[in-house]
């Protein structure tokens, strides 16, 4: 005989558990992570770069590079710089989840990190569904792919608190509309920390880093 | 691409509680997937057809309830749903918007069959 089980579960519950381990051992830790979106191209590793050269010297910090192939050119760039970064490769996948960063973190001395810099795969969809238990969520978008980006992604734009558009140097070869492009950020997520930036210049990289830098401290109060 | 991950999930949450239930065999599963999930129910098929062989649940039928996105205005408590496009509140045209729903993606029940009682099988 059929029987019905009601269940009401949500799918994600599983992920969402791992997401809080992940975010218990950071806390303990006073490590302050962010999760860094973008689509492919965006300047996600320039930005990062762009990032750590900003920042004092007496920061201490860390990365996770998330990558669907195993190359290792991001990872090597950061180590090149002379911090600790740990590759994941998710084998194909299209986005981290909290089961990969969790190993990734288990792979560093946290007690060693202020500041842990989570590089996720270039996507715009698939991560947005993922939490991975990080402190701040922030999406680079860039003036090459459209002003059009939050009105076809609109998830990631919801889910995010902080927005960089980057690239800025370029928009003055580009049909760019800046206005309709705030509109449909500002539907999605009302009030959204936006900065405007160029990670191959450093232009505007003051007030991010100083954003940064005080979120870093206030977690470490 | 993700439905995979999240196909692994459901099928982890349908043998978990059909384990729990006695069930010999899963024959029905019913979703809710809101509009806004980003969640296509055709790859959520076909990748479970593939994970599920096998197991109970194997050739479970899956149903998918769709949820529409509802919005509501802050500015007039306009509610409207959206359709294909992200649109301004259709009264006042503000842009401050909340969700009502769309976002959901959950696993409401499931029908099983259960394990027959060794001893004191009914024949009724």
């Amino acid at each position: 005989m059929k029987q019905r089980v009601e269940i009401v579960k949500r799918i994600m519950d599983s992920n969402e558990q791992l997401a809080q381990q992940n975010r218990q051992k950071l806390d303990q830790n006073q490590v302050f992570a962010i999760n860094v979106m973008a689509s492919p191209g965006a300047g996600k590793t320039t930005f990062i770069l762009q990032t750590i050269k900003g920042l004092p010297e007496n920061m201490r910090l860390g990365v996770i590079e998330g990558d669907t192939a195993p190359v290792t050119i991001d990872a090597d760039k950061i180590t090149a710089a002379g911090m600790p970064a740990v590759q994941i490769n998710t084998g194909g996948d299209c986005h981290l989840d909290a089961n990969m960063v969790g190993l990734a973190i288990d792979q560093l001395d946290l007690q060693d990190i202020d500041l842990l810099l989570i590089e996720n795969v270039g996507n715009l969809i698939c991560p947005a569904g993922f939490a991975l238990g990080n402190h701040a969520n922030i999406l680079i978008s860039s003036t090459p792919e459209g002003d059009d980006k939050p009105y076809k992604y609109p998830n990631i734009y919801r889910g995010i608190d902080v927005l960089i558009i980057n690239k800025t140097d370029l928009l003055p070869h580009l049909d760019f509309n800046m206005d309709y492009f705030r509109e449909g950020v500002e539907i999605l997520n009302p009030g959204l920390k936006t900065f405007a930036v160029s990670a191959k210049t450093g232009e505007g990289f003051d007030q991010w880093l100083a954003w940064l830098e005080e979120k870093v401290s206030e977690n470490q109060a | 691409m993700h439905e995979l991950a999240v196909t692994e999930s459901l099928l982890e949450i349908v043998l978990e509680s059909a384990r729990e239930n006695h069930a010999r065999r899963v024959t029905d599963i019913t979703l809710t997937i809101g509009a806004l999930s980003s969640i296509v129910d055709d790859s959520v098929q076909f990748y479970w057809d593939h994970i599920s062989k096998d197991t109970i649940a194997e050739k479970a039928v899956l149903h998918f309830n769709r949820l529409p996105a509802t919005l509501k205005c802050l500015n007039c408590d306009t509610k409207f749903m959206l359709t294909d496009e992200l649109t301004p509140c259709p009264n006042c045209h503000s842009i401050n918007l909340t969700i009502l729903s769309g976002e959901e993606f959950q696993v409401d029940h499931i029908e099983i069959i259960k394990e027959e009682a060794n001893n004191n099988e009914t024949t009724s």
